[in-house]
């Protein structure tokens, strides 16, 4: 590899994290054979928990939807496999995919009528959904009402009866082990990357071609998924169902466990899980003793605990711990085949045409028939005034806020009603005036999300990492990529830490891994010093001698000039002027739009 | 049971009656609902307990006792005073900080000595009332400050998980206070008023007569006053509310207090006609926020509608259907969500 | 930095921004930004996209935290919130104007008065009437559904409703045409006579010089150039950077 003398590729020279890692796997199998029988009881709750946390993890903390309806879902895994086993008599194996088939269904329509909306309304959704479920389990007389049904059979593994909690707990540690990995694949992925970018919002991922509203369905079937095994987990090792432990308040106990623990974390959620759970026993002790009366009172100190949290930790307590451990290494893999290209169109040939375009707001014209047209190889700029317009057109073209009337046709097609998506996998890829990067991750995998549309790999085969051949060519490309605009040196630092302009550039290197027919740059420069503006202008004059067409929206004059082969003015959403550089520095109307009126002529 | 007798003409006007009745209340917290979210973008989940402290509290004065309420109060009053206290001292105003202290010291005292005296003596209905008033409002405010106003700037779901979990630690603490036996409260009065063919007892037109002046009495309050046109500048425009000098925090506090007044008075009423438990506010809440979600969050007329509607749905499933009265209500909220989603644009995150 | 000339302004400083940083994350938005604004002064700053006009603007008023010192009548603004700034005379008309867009005209001025609320805003609302004469017209429409003009005078109206002593103006040329553009400035250049002294953000760069005693050019979150607005008005290297020479 042309990189194996990249300082940082392979540069932790510790497996340290490996070792804690490997150190935790021993201790965790260890636990049932060392704990008195009491708690090893305590350590199933725990394992059964963490596995409902794991998948809010995924919802809540990386996607950033809330659910306060998982316990419920839990509830159709437990009496799914409670109601096939003792009265049909099913396998209790065939059950779990039972379960799982019913729960996929219920979520997935949930999600379909909830997840368009705002942030706000899946919640909301999910606390009708778990005490509706909670009254239809209790009002049912074939699920045995509130005293709940008894008498499931235990699980039978290979002839061995799981009936102590002792055999019990490795089949929980098996099944937290493995959707625990799972998630950690998941959020090493293509799609992992896809859902980390939703997190700040749909504009990027559907900019990258993400389906935002089928990934969301998609990661809250999978949430309700590893619920439904811990419902089947829970029935199995209790052998009985009732109501109470599937409620919105063992909903709210869940979230909980995910803020507390660090919801952006799967360790988080497991931290969560041990820690309210313990603290929930050692509390049913003390707290009743103190007050002097009976009842569930720790649920005073987990509300005030969440409330501490939110106000003082908002990211939950994991990341306090994951600051004295090492940092995890990044993983190269080699690479063996190389993601296939697109055909270019011939240098000269049309590329993008905008035909009277026209976008009205309510009564206001913010693009009036404008109309432009750029060939395949050149640098075209737009330009103008604040307020002229031109992101607005940029947004049109993009396929953002679509036209109002007029047609926008690319490499042939006409792309007017198109989505953003859509218009992303013909071939163009664009950056954000306001730069849309993820702080926390490193430019690798930044400039990987660039690739999202190459990439087919879907949430399956990332759960198990089937996608590994792809991801390999994914992270050589984008590799490839970072050193092309020439911030390969730092392929594996966080973006957070990159200054204004290299994270622009950055954003270059993100939109040429999709390997763009057609570039649009939204204000470059905007914010950037002398020095970044310069090595921002030789990096596109670059890009276009290897052959990549470039659109630019600029408001800098100086480096527009420089740069472009063609410009085309806007004021006031018209077409004021279009042509080279120095027929617009010559136009009298140009000169007028930037400098703005003369106070003194035809006043008083 | 028969569906059809819902329509026999003796039972289904007790039963519309009924659902007007606790409708009506619904749409007070449907009111306060909307007005808390759009001022400070938090989803008061527990409002409903607010509900159950008014009703409680007015329950234990009714047998001479000093309600928990009390020592709440005075345990946030505490909080909120030295949370208020911090601020002062780290903008290098150590005076005003103590001022603080010892002004919430002083207001704490007095509310301490006011309850000692007055509730032993057992105040007419309307000196509980008042008294039921002066314990419960004040909590609206100071939860607000100790809560919610550190969280200022967290997103909407942040602030949601907040709620949740004040709603379990004002549950749990109404266990406390007031056991798990429920109380009903004596009715504000007694009889019946014969309109038609329709008997309604003076208790029910009195919820339906109380609430609706609240409701004109908001109204006059948003469209004619400064501080109510301030309330409603914050919810349309927050930095434009700020740039005329209206802070969110005061906005938030005025709301908050609102929100508890509305609430806690919301329970006197319904007092009578409910079997109150601690763990009552929930749902109670909840139907209030059905009624709001139908409105969208934003419309405060659409918002009282569908809180009068779930107030009638529930009347009448409770009546044929009564062990399935809380599925059916809350799966009203399903196709409610369904047709918001297919009727409001997806807008694109404004980047300008 | 340049300075065009070398005189320090007579009148007494009204606001004083020393060595101002305000950073977005770790992007520097304004790096060492100092400004005079003496008093009863008309004051411009202007710059491309992004030198941080607007940031410097949001700064002063306390929407954004920043560090350096500014000092507002000789006293630090140090820890003041943006309300206070407000009741202290300090008043932002924003590049978004941020108008009550459901609320009637009549409201949205009326609040502007909000944080003196116990004096007698009534006869201030009709010296803005008398300036606005379209306000009054339209005083029962709702904020939103007037023309971006309207809206500007608005926005700017709502701020005299707080008498300030300082007006801050954040481009209020924005989106308007030039005939609207010429009347807004002629307005701002009347509030001299009205004992506000107003710092304003313009693109607009010969318009906004024409109506300014003094002037700073902002680049990439420094000033770049000051001086008296005539002799910048005259500057060669002013044409240079916005027409690229």
């Amino acid at each position: 590899m042309s990189r194996a003398g990249s300082p940082s590729a392979r540069r932790t020279g510790l497996p340290l994290r490996a070792l804690l890692t490997g150190a935790a796997v021993v201790v965790a199998l260890a636990l049932p054979l060392v704990l008195p029988l009491f708690q090893v009881t305590l350590l199933v709750n725990v394992l059964i928990f963490a596995v409902v946390v794991t998948g809010l993890v995924l919802l809540t903390g990386i996607v950033g939807l809330t659910s306060f309806g998982q316990a419920a879902f839990m509830g159709v895994g437990a009496y799914t496999t409670a109601v096939l086993t003792t009265q049909a008599g099913w396998s209790t194996w065939l059950t779990l995919l039972a379960g799982f088939g019913v729960t996929a269904l219920i979520a997935w329509l949930l999600g379909l009528m909830t997840l368009r909306m705002q942030g706000h309304y899946l919640p909301l959704a999910t606390i009708a959904w778990g005490i509706s479920l909670y009254y239809v389990f209790g009002n049912t007389p074939a699920l045995g009402g509130f005293t709940g049904l008894t008498d499931i059979p235990p699980v039978h593994f290979f002839g061995l009866s799981l009936t102590s909690p002792r055999t019990f707990a490795y089949l929980a540690l098996v099944c937290l082990g493995v959707v625990a990995l799972g998630a950690q694949f998941l959020l090493s992925s293509r799609v992992g990357r896809a859902m980390r970018a939703l997190r700040g919002g749909p504009l990027v991922a559907e900019a990258f071609g993400v389906n935002t509203f089928r990934l969301r369905v998609q990661v809250f079937v999978l949430a309700a998924l590893m619920a439904s095994l811990a419902g089947w987990l829970y029935a199995h090792s209790q052998r009985f169902v009732n109501p109470t432990p599937f409620s919105l308040q063992a909903g709210i106990e869940y979230l909980f466990m995910a803020v507390v623990g660090g919801s952006q974390h799967v360790w988080g959620g497991v931290l969560g899980a041990g820690l309210i759970t313990l603290l929930r026993e050692w509390l049913r002790d003390l707290l009743p003793a103190l007050i002097g009366a009976q009842g569930n009172f720790e649920v005073i100190v987990f509300g005030v605990l969440v409330i501490l949290t939110l106000q003082f930790a908002r990211r939950g307590l994991w990341p306090l711990i994951e600051r004295v451990l090492p940092r995890e290494e990044v993983r190269l893999l080699p690479e063996h085949s190389r993601l296939p290209e697109r055909g270019k169109p011939q240098p000269g040939t049309p590329l993008l045409e905008v035909a009277h375009a026209l976008k009205t707001f309510g009564g206001l014209r913010a693009v009036n028939d404008v109309s432009f047209e750029l060939r395949a190889g050149e640098i075209l700029g737009l330009i103008g005034p604040n307020g002229a317009g031109k992101s607005t057109l940029f947004n049109l073209i993009t396929g953002v806020n679509p036209a109002t009337g007029g047609r926008v046709t690319f490499a042939g097609q006409d792309i007017t009603r198109a989505s953003a998506g859509q218009i992303h996998r013909l071939g163009v890829a664009r950056t954000f005036q306001h730069v849309h990067l993820l702080p926390d991750l490193t430019l690798l995998a930044n400039t990987m999300m660039g690739g999202y549309a190459r990439g087919r790999a879907g949430m399956v085969a990332s759960l198990l990492h089937l996608e590994r051949r792809e991801e390999a060519a994914l992270q050589h490309e984008a590799l490839r990529q970072l050193e092309r605009v020439g911030l390969g040196e730092q392929a594996f630092t966080l973006a957070g830490n990159l200054a204004l302009g290299q994270q622009r550039i950055l954003e270059v290197a993100r939109a040429l891994v999709a390997d763009p027919t057609l570039l649009l740059l939204d204000e470059p420069a905007a914010g950037l010093r002398y020095g970044e503006k310069m090595e921002l202008v030789a990096l596109l004059k670059r890009l276009r001698d290897e052959g990549v067409t470039i659109l630019l929206v600029e408001h800098d004059m100086d480096l527009v000039m420089n740069l472009v082969d063609r410009l085309v003015v806007m004021n006031y959403g018209e077409k004021l002027a279009e042509g080279t550089p120095a027929e617009i520095r010559a136009n009298a109307a140009v000169r007028e739009a930037y400098l703005g009126v003369d106070m003194a002529e035809g006043a008083a | 049971m028969d569906f059809l007798q819902l329509f026999d003409p003796t039972i289904f006007p007790v039963l519309a009656a009924d659902g007007l009745t606790n409708g009506a209340v619904y749409a007070l917290l449907a009111l306060a609902t909307v007005l808390v979210f759009a001022v400070t973008r938090v989803i008061f989940i527990p409002l409903g307990e607010f509900v159950v402290f008014g009703t409680l509290t007015l329950a234990s004065l009714q047998l001479g006792k000093v309600p928990g309420t009390l020592s709440l109060l005075l345990v946030l009053l505490g909080a909120a005073a030295l949370m208020e206290a911090l601020t002062w001292v780290r903008r290098g105003q150590a005076g005003r900080g103590l001022l603080t202290l010892g002004g919430a010291a002083l207001l704490g005292a007095a509310l301490w000595a006011l309850a000692g005296w007055a509730v032993p003596l057992k105040p007419p209905l309307w000196g509980q009332v008042i008294l039921t008033l002066l314990l419960v409002a004040p909590l609206g405010p100071l939860i607000y400050r100790t809560v919610y106003q550190p969280l200022q700037n967290a997103t909407v779901l942040v602030l949601l998980i907040a709620s949740v979990a004040l709603h379990l630690v004002l549950t749990g603490l109404a266990l406390v206070f007031f056991g798990p036996e429920g109380s009903r409260t004596p009715p504000f009065a007694a009889g019946n008023v014969t309109l038609g063919q329709v008997t309604l007892s003076w208790q029910s037109l009195l919820v339906i007569l109380v609430s609706a002046l609240l409701m004109l009495g908001l109204y006059f309050f948003f469209d004619r006053t400064m501080p109510g046109k301030a309330l409603r500048a914050t919810a349309v425009n927050r930095l434009g509310a700020r740039l005329v000098g209206i802070s969110p925090s005061s906005a938030g506090t005025l709301t908050f207090t609102l929100a508890a007044v509305i609430a806690g008075l919301g329970g006197m009423l319904i007092g009578p006609s409910v079997a109150m438990t601690y763990d009552s506010g929930f749902l109670i809440g909840l139907k209030g926020f059905i009624g709001a979600i139908i409105g969208g969050l934003v419309s405060y007329p659409l918002a009282a509608v569908g809180a009068v509607l779930v107030g009638l749905i529930e009347s009448f499933a409770s009546f044929s259907l009564s062990a399935w009265k809380e599925v059916i209500v809350f799966t009203l909220i399903l196709p409610v969500l369904l047709w918001r989603s297919l009727t409001t644009r997806h807008i694109p995150e404004d980047e300008e | 930095m340049t300075a065009v000339s070398g005189a320090q302004p007579a009148a007494p400083l009204l606001l004083e921004v020393r060595n101002l940083h305000t950073r977005y994350g770790r992007v520097e938005a304004l790096d060492g930004v100092s400004v005079q604004v003496p008093a009863g002064h008309i004051v411009s700053v202007i710059g491309a996209n992004g030198a941080g006009k607007t940031t410097l603007m949001n700064s002063i008023m306390g929407v954004l935290p920043s560090s350096g010192e500014i000092f507002y009548q000789g006293q630090s603004l140090r820890g003041v919130p943006l309300e206070a700034r407000v009741a202290r005379g300090i008043s932002l008309v924003p590049e978004r104007r941020d108008l009550f867009a459901s609320m009637t005209v009549a409201d949205n001025l009326q609040l502007g008065a909000y944080s003196r609320r116990r004096e007698n805003w009534r006869a201030d609302l009709d010296d803005v009437y008398a300036r606005f004469p379209r306000l009054l017209e339209r005083r029962t429409q709702l904020a939103g559904t007037l023309s971006g003009g309207e809206q500007q005078m608005l926005a700017i109206g709502r701020a005299l409703m707080g008498k300030p002593r300082l007006l801050l103006l954040d481009e209020p040329s924005l989106g308007l045409a030039p005939l609207i553009v010429r009347d807004i400035l002629r307005i701002v250049q009347g509030l001299r006579g009205g004992g506000v002294t107003v710092l304003l953000v313009e693109q607009n760069a010969r318009a906004s010089l024409a109506i300014s005693d003094e002037a700073y050019v902002l680049e990439t979150g420094q000033v770049s150039l000051h001086g008296p607005a005539a002799e910048l008005a005259r500057n060669e290297a002013l044409g240079a950077s916005y027409l690229g020479g």
